[in-house]
């Protein structure tokens, strides 16, 4: 089954849309400047609507079925949240308008900043950066900011232990520092003698994931910080797996100095086939300065405010005024774009993905405290419940109560010739999107699982079942396993011939 | 309401199958002082009472369908084909992640496919990436990228000071750690306060060069003609430098794309391409380069495949420049997109085509030229933009441009333009306004009128005014 390109069914002289009639006069176009020649699809509103169509159907999403991808917290995503970014007085919205005539977003923003220092603890947030690994980018900058600005300028290094995701020490090279591999131990935590051995005065600090990507929350957490405290680093956190931390812990009081949010996984908001995430940014107090911005603060609050309780703020700018007039309690609750004192500078263009703030705003309003913490209770039982379901018949290199994921080590091992990718694909037959593979890189053959809380115990035992019994399928017939996956619109690509001779756009054809 | 399934009969069942007693037990490894805080924050609304707040607190917003809006500068507001929002909101596309598993993704990866032909077509590039997070950051990732293919050897960047100030900011954030110097944007080098000096940017050109940026329509919404540029990338090539070129994708419905005037790399905004205005964010960086360059592209890369039966697929590719995979060695971190905000783009440029994009490019243009012009006739405005521009111009203001905004939106309902002086302080008095398809004649001779009063107006009592929005 598959789609022609909206290129193939182009028909010259088509278009899909109607635009109004040219009400003004007319001026000449600049001589020179015009382009002649411009090979985009010609098709009628028809034609656009059933291709796109057709082409969602031939995709897996949440909305579909079981999506147990790990590290991406494939949760459900609540509709209320789409209706809420599309709230025209949202979303027809200019990032240049006068603050004054954008009070509601402002309002939100300013909100949500709140919600997220209060969940984590940190004194201050930028909701600037796009995605997670912007946010990466951000907060090694912040660190590098931090350490300059006390004319500290031998840190060097970042210490990255092996199971982190790959953006940590890409995003470390993008700031200059150099990364060091830090060894997990058999439990699965990070190596404290390994990690001793590299604390010295060259460390900028430590990008810690905790839960880390084996799903293990790790058990000298407290321990670390200090040590990365003592030989003068700062802990960085990527809270790609917070999800497993709401109402449970907070980075702050953990020893975490810094640390980005992913929206698009913890706070229920799409995952877009690919984006738009956001990745906002916590800082303790010593690093507030340094943020990002511009961020939202109340617009009476003194220059170079960026964080601690909101209600400083406004007691502050009571003090400050001495006014008590209506008109003044309204300019107390007004908000402001300001951009920290030592910034790192803005990280993008506006000021951070507002419709997905929007969504994770909406999200918290209908949980509330109690409801975020719910769902990471749900999110760590299911990931418990069903590794308990599966440690019999897949192998599990760390067997230990795990948080809201869990990484097995591959197909059985009684199953020659079988590998992870196998499993996958035939997982597809079974109607369910296969889990992340091949990540962390310490487990060979990994199977990275993670339910989510929004699933329910009938979801989890169907997906056990289909598991159990391709393990047995890979025993009996391991052919079944290798042709998989069978009832999907195509069936496995040849990625080798995709990268030998890349066709990465449709070329129309000659006309001679 | 809190999206999760379980009874708590279903959770002790699960508790049991695991061997504890309470869902407590298992965050033993949480340090028991820090195990479950206090966590304050407003009490769960239902669906209808969050809904009803909302709707409150964005109606306290002025928004662009109650107010005129002449504001630009790098967010526009264009209309968006009724198909884009029915197409991304199909949840088949918004609820998968990126399309690792390409069986079940053929979607998504097909659609990228299409984007990045799309793009390549608009910019007369060879090959185009799943999107950037914004035009700003895809201006940076050029930079990032025309520093890899020096191999690290070339350190300076030279950027045009007509290029939107936050893609400038953002570049210098993004580069602060990497040792490079970023020169070129002094606004003092600007002639006659907008006009960009290319000897002056060329006379910066040496074999420590990585790249030279233009913007084309630039910051001011001034083009340069390809002649001029392709001279411009002459020497950029000679100096064994890359060219790097940001456009607005509109205009190059109508103008001569930056690939047929010697740019290496085409860096932009994609947030025209039927993508809500939504308060800056989310956007898209497009990024396309020359094909000779592909290897090097940052983020996602979707190519054509077949699968086992020899049926055309698509899948990610060229993947061993990722960050999953190069770590360290990579030359960007990018691992999420902006993929939903492409799709919009692509939908948006199916529905348009060839003749519709143009369409709208000269609405742009000629809108754009009747509003400066009758405005360049009012007493005490000064048209200071001069040919050829494309949807924005500058206009110096007889007060100051926030006064006057102030006055516009107050008491005539219209959302006025950007304020020149905020970044470039020779420019104070000016503003940038920006005229597109979504003004009509009426709406721009109402702007004219309120213009006309406003130099009167604004010292007197703000309350007289005749007529409304
Ligand atoms: C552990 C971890 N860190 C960082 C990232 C990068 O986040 P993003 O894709 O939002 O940039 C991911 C993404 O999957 C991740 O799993």
């Amino acid at each position: 089954m598959t789609e022609p390109l909206i290129f193939e069914i182009s028909s010259p002289g088509r278009c899909g849309a109607s635009l109004p009639a040219c009400d003004v006069p007319r001026t000449p176009l600049p001589a020179g400047m015009v382009r002649d020649d411009l090979s985009l699809p010609e098709v009628s509103e028809v034609d656009v609507i059933r291709h796109y169509v057709r082409l969602s159907q031939l995709n897996y999403g949440v909305d579909k079925g079981f999506y147990p991808l790990g590290s991406c917290t494939m949760k459900y995503n609540p509709k209320v949240n789409e209706v809420a970014a599309r709230l025209p007085g949202f979303a027809r919205t200019h990032p240049y308008q006068d603050p004054d005539s954008v009070q509601g977003n402002l309002t939100l923003m300013f909100e949500l900043q709140e919600y997220l220092k209060e969940l984590s603890g940190f004194a201050a947030v930028s909701l600037q950066p796009a995605a997670g690994a912007h946010g990466e980018l951000t907060g090694v900058l912040i660190i590098r900011a931090y350490h300059q600005s006390r004319g500290d300028s031998k840190r060097t290094k970042m210490l990255i232990p092996d199971s982190a995701h790959g953006t940590n020490p890409a995003s470390t090279s993008m700031c200059g520092y150099t990364t060091v591999e830090i060894k997990s131990d058999a439990r699965g935590n990070v190596d404290l003698e390994d990690l001793r051995a590299h604390c010295d005065d060259t460390v900028a600090g430590l990008m810690l994931t905790n839960p880390n990507t084996l799903g293990l929350f790790d058990e000298h957490v407290l321990e670390i910080a200090d040590l990365v405290h003592s030989c003068g680093g700062l802990l960085y956190g990527d809270g790609a797996n917070f999800n497993a931390l709401m109402g449970i812990a907070k980075p702050a009081q953990l020893g975490f100095d810094v640390m980005h949010f992913n929206l698009h996984k913890t706070f229920s908001t799409p995952h877009g086939g690919g984006g738009p995430g956001s990745g906002p940014v916590g800082v303790s107090q010593r690093l507030a300065q340094f943020l990002p911005g511009p961020i939202v603060v109340p617009a009476m609050a003194e220059d170079g405010w960026v964080g601690g309780p909101a209600e400083h703020a406004d007691e502050h700018a009571e003090e400050h005024t001495g006014k008590h007039t209506e008109e003044h309690a309204e300019e107390c609750h007004a908000l402001r774009l300001a951009m920290p004192k030592h910034s790192i500078g803005r990280v993008k263009s506006f000021y951070g993905n507002f419709g997905v703030l929007i969504k994770a705003y909406t999200y918290i309003r209908v949980l509330g405290a109690e409801g975020l913490r719910q769902a990471s209770q749900d999110a760590v039982l299911n990931a418990n419940y069903l590794m308990h379901r599966l440690k019999d018949v897949y192998p599990l290199p760390y067997d230990r109560t795990c948080m809201h994921e869990f990484v097995l080590g591959g197909p059985p091992p009684e199953a020659e010739g079988v590998h992870t990718m196998d499993v996958a694909k035939r997982l597809m037959d079974y109607g369910f999107h296969p889990p992340t593979v091949y990540f962390p890189l310490i487990v060979h053959e990994a199977i990275m699982i993670e339910p989510t809380e929004t699933e329910s115990k009938a979801t989890l035992d169907a997906f056990a079942e289909a598991m159990i019994k391709i393990a047995e399928e890979a025993v009996i017939d391991p052919d079944l396993l290798h042709s998989a996956p069978h009832v999907t619109p195509v069936t496995r690509l040849d990625e080798t011939r995709a990268a030998r001779r890349p066709r990465l756009r449709w070329v129309p054809p000659r006309q001679d | 309401m809190t999206y999760v399934p379980h009874s708590q009969a279903e959770r002790q069942a699960m508790l049991a199958a695991i061997g504890v007693d309470r869902v407590e037990d298992l965050f033993a490894d949480v340090p028991e002082a820090l195990r479950f805080p206090k966590v304050s924050l407003p009490e769960p609304l239902s669906e209808l009472e969050i809904l009803q707040e909302l709707q409150w607190m964005s109606e306290s917003n002025a928004d662009l369908d109650h107010y005129a809006c002449f504001l630009g500068a790098g967010a526009y507001n264009h209309y968006v084909p009724s198909v884009v929002d029915h197409v991304i909101s199909r949840s088949e596309f918004y609820t998968a992640y990126t399309p690792y598993q390409p069986e079940v993704s053929q979607g998504t990866l097909q659609t990228i496919f299409e984007y990045q032909s799309m793009i390549c077509a608009l910019t007369g590039m060879e090959a185009a990436n799943a999107s950037h997070y914004d035009g700003a950051t895809s201006m940076a990732e050029a930079v990032l990228m025309a520093v890899a293919v020096s191999r690290g050897r070339r350190h300076k960047v030279i950027l045009s000071p007509t290029i939107h100030p936050e893609y400038r900011e953002t570049v210098r954030t993004y580069t602060q750690g990497m040792g490079l110097t970023v020169v070129g944007d002094d606004p003092g080098k600007l002639r006659e306060g907008i006009d960009l000096d290319l000897e002056a940017l060329k006379a910066l050109l040496d074999s420590d060069t990585a790249c030279l940026i233009v913007q084309n329509p630039d910051f001011f919404g001034q083009m340069e003609s390809p002649a001029v540029l392709q001279e411009l990338a002459d020497a950029v090539h000679e100096a064994g430098a890359m060219f790097v070129v940001s456009a607005d994708p509109i205009s190059l419905g109508l103008f001569t794309p930056p690939g047929d005037y010697g740019a290496d790399i085409v860096v932009g905004e994609g947030q025209p391409l039927g993508n809500a205005i939504s308060f800056g964010g989310p956007y898209l960086g497009y990024f396309a380069c020359k094909d000779q360059f592909k290897r090097k592209i940052a983020g996602r890369l979707v190519g054509e495949t077949v699968d086992t039966h020899g049926r055309r697929g698509f899948v990610l590719t060229l993947v061993a420049r990722e960050q999953h995979i190069r770590r360290e060695k990579a030359t960007s971190n990018i691992c999420s997109n902006q993929a939903l905000c492409a799709l919009a783009a692509g939908v948006y440029l199916a529905t348009l085509g060839k003749r519709g994009l143009r369409t709208v490019a000269e609405l742009c243009y000629h809108k754009a030229h009747y509003a400066a012009s009758q405005i360049a006739a009012l007493e005490g405005y000064e048209l200071v933009s001069k040919e050829p521009f494309f949807k924005e111009f500058v206009v110096r203001f007889p007060r100051p441009v926030s006064e006057l905004n102030s006055y516009l939106l107050d008491e005539w309902g219209i959302i006025g333009g950007y304020d020149l002086g905020r970044v470039y302080p020779h420019l104070a008095g000016c503003a940038l306004l920006c005229v597109t398809e979504m003004n009509s004649k009426g709406e721009i001779d109402y702007l004219v009128e309120a213009l006309t009063t406003a130099n009167f107006q604004i010292e007197g009592s703000a309350g007289s005014r005749e007529v409304g929005s």
